[in-house]
């Protein structure tokens, strides 16, 4: 199979789509995984009170859930990225490589 | 050479990243006294992993005929292996005895430190895994010198690599010779001697498909062995949280102060900046990155960081609980504290052998004698595998990068190639133990936190950049790649864990006041980059601009990209 030429894919509208599609949703993904994760280290650095304050009667403190909860939103923004890119960027990528042949 | 509890700020800010607690110990509790008896069981069962892994990397000497084999094991590696071989080569010794014993210590700033070597792996695949399979080989310069000027890219690249993967090496084969001392009861330099013949046969004759199975095993062992830990704790407190912690505060000399952030983050400027060179270091990492040419397409790439993060994401959670096991289950056993240090210090500073053997010492509580050599033996196979990873890189940084392009001119054949790369592989591997005995007596604490800053300051803005900016060019990345290697290595001799603790300088003389620049070096090799590629008008630099567009066509859809071979 020859290469095609790149220019021909370019103008795929299917193309311009998963361009579009994959760029915006990944970087929204990392934005908002940075946004969580300054976010979190500007609150133990500016208020840490807050993570400090105990949740009912026990030992346990709100800091506890919370960083748990980051670790549990990396993996949760992995999986959301990696169910979006397995239903729409390997089906736009089949069809355009099968019609620029 | 250092008072245990002074260090503790510093320990704190780079322990889990090197194995600064072992080290401290090492100089503290263990230099001073003997060292301890020789631990049978430990000792056969790591006898065993080693029988079994030069068992495999028979088998994959035999696989391993090609350049493409020995670098990227023929992309024959599924996205599940793949991802299993990732966490392996992130889980190591340092992450999972350094972080459970910083928990140990200061309890909730484990957590925090934990989180910021997680986030950086959601990044990885958002931006990284797919479109650097799709333009990729080998590693991570094919992908950066794709459009620009191979000889002076590669170059450059290269001395990113060799740089940051000397600074780990150091950095784990020092902590190796200290733990095994320790763990096992051998002299140092043998271990250090055994660390780096081993790597260099796994390396050497297995190429990529040994070095992968190697870190598979070892995460398998690894999380096994954590996952039964922290079981046994939680079974120890009826599977109630609740009840740990409560038992945590109550015999913690710091009490409630361990359930909240306390002194690691005191400083947002600091935390940031090591936060940003955790994550974007994780994104430069040239053993990690050349991981995402072991699989057959950016598919495959992107499902193995996906499961990577998740492994990695539940190593973490528990070393969390590991750590609050060992301040309710070691702290409060007289068998494995120092009376002395605890008459005077209290029964949580009098823990043998130092925080670093926190997690060691729960094994023991938790399993008894048989699962303390276990949990031993799989820490030393984490040092041997995660040492393995880094030779490989380095290897093909020399032969793929400096011997084939920049020498070769890409005429090499690749015999040559392979033959020059197993060379640089034992080269490395002796350089790796004679940099370890060399080193012994000296703090290499900064030196993995110096390894992430240099990978994010000089190896990741190149890589990212020649992705997804048109207007790079080949001037642009060189200047600004070299000042941000160079910046983040003086400012990091300048900061206060090498001028003053390294150095012997007074406190507080550090003319860096940071511990770790990559907010400061990152800014530098970006900015550097962007003014030195807007004002490039040469030749070469129309050259760079126009290829962009294929570049980025195949960026996106694959077409063209190196396909798997071993199928």
């Amino acid at each position: 199979m020859a290469t095609p030429r790149y220019q021909d894919i370019e103008k795929n509208p299917k193309y311009q789509q998963l361009v579009h599609e994959r760029l915006t949703f990944g970087w929204t993904l990392s934005i908002v995984m940075l946004v969580i994760y300054l976010g979190f280290i500007l609150v133990i650095g500016y208020a840490p009170g807050l993570l400090g304050a105990r949740m009912g009667d026990g030992v346990m403190t709100v800091g506890i859930p919370v960083g748990i909860l980051v670790i549990v939103s990396a993996f949760v923004l992995v999986g959301i990225y990696v169910v979006r890119a397995n239903a729409t960027y390997d089906s736009l990528i089949r069809d355009i490589v099968r019609e620029s042949r | 050479m250092r008072r245990p509890i002074k260090g503790l700020r510093a320990l704190a800010l780079s322990a889990p990243l090197a194995l600064a607690p072992a080290l401290s110990f090492a100089a503290g509790a263990v230099e001073g006294g003997p060292k301890q008896a020789t631990n049978w069981s430990a000792i056969s069962m790591f006898v065993v992993f080693v029988f079994l892994t030069l068992g495999i990397t028979y088998w994959a000497a035999s696989r391993t005929k090609s350049a493409a084999q020995f670098y990227s094991a023929g992309g024959g590696i599924t996205g599940f292996q793949n991802g299993m071989a990732i966490a392996g080569d992130y889980m190591s010794a340092a992450s999972f005895l350094g972080i459970s014993g910083l928990v140990y210590l200061s309890g909730y700033d484990g957590l925090i430190y934990s989180v910021g070597f997680l986030v950086g792996w959601p990044i990885v695949t958002f931006l990284i895994a797919e479109p650097l399979r799709n333009l990729g080989k080998y590693t991570f310069a094919d992908v950066a010198s794709f459009r620009l000027k191979q000889t002076e890219i590669r170059v450059l690249a290269a001395c990113g690599t060799l740089v940051t993967v000397a600074f780990y090496l150091i950095a784990q084969m020092v902590g190796a010779g200290a733990l095994i001392q320790i763990l096992f009861g051998l002299d140092y330099w043998i271990a250090v001697v055994i660390v780096g013949v081993l790597m260099i046969v796994y390396v050497t004759f297995g190429g990529m498909l040994a070095t992968t199975w190697v870190q598979i095993i070892k995460a398998v062992l690894l999380l096994s062995g954590a996952t039964f830990m922290a079981l046994a704790v939680l079974w120890n407190f009826g599977f109630s949280p609740e009840a740990l912690f409560a038992k945590a505060v109550q015999v913690h000399p710091k009490h409630d102060a361990i359930m909240a952030p306390g002194t690691l983050v005191s400083n947002p400027v600091s935390a940031i900046s090591l936060g940003l060179a955790l994550i974007f270091g994780t994104a430069g990492l040239p053993h990690i990155l050349m991981r995402f040419f072991t699989v057959a397409d950016a598919q495959a790439a992107r499902k193995s960081v996906f499961y990577a993060t998740g492994l990695i994401g539940y190593f973490y959670i528990l070393t969390f609980i590991i750590g609050f096991g060992a301040i309710t289950l070691v702290a409060t056993n007289p068998e494995f504290l120092d009376p002395a240090i605890a008459a005077a210090k209290g029964p949580l500073a009098a823990i043998k052998g130092g925080s670093n053997m926190a997690a060691i010492h729960l094994a023991n509580a938790v399993g008894g004698n048989l699962f303390l050599g276990f949990i031993s033996a799989v820490a030393f196979a984490t040092i041997l595998a995660v040492v393995s990873g880094l030779t490989l890189a380095g290897a093909s940084a020399i032969s793929h990068d400096l011997y084939a392009t920049v020498f070769r001119h890409g005429n090499a054949n690749e015999q040559d190639e392979m033959r020059v790369s197993k060379i640089s592989t034992i080269f490395l591997g002796i350089l790796a133990i004679i940099l370890g005995i060399v080193f012994q007596k000296q703090n290499v604490a900064f030196m993995v936190g110096l390894a992430f800053c240099i990978a994010a300051s000089c190896n990741f803005p190149v890589l990212l950049l020649s992705m997804f900016w048109r207007g790079l060019t080949t001037r642009g990345a060189l200047i600004g790649g070299f000042l941000g290697l160079i910046s983040a290595v003086v400012m990091v001799v300048l900061s206060p864990s090498v001028w003053e603790v390294t150095m012997g300088n007074p406190k507080g003389s550090a003319p860096f006041p940071y511990e770790n620049p990559a907010l400061f070096s990152m800014t530098i090799a970006f900015v550097g980059i962007w003014l030195f590629s807007v004002t490039d008008s040469s030749a070469r630099a129309r050259t760079d601009r126009d290829g962009f567009d294929a570049q980025f066509v195949r960026c996106q859809t694959g077409i063209g990209a190196s396909g798997a071979s071993a199928h």
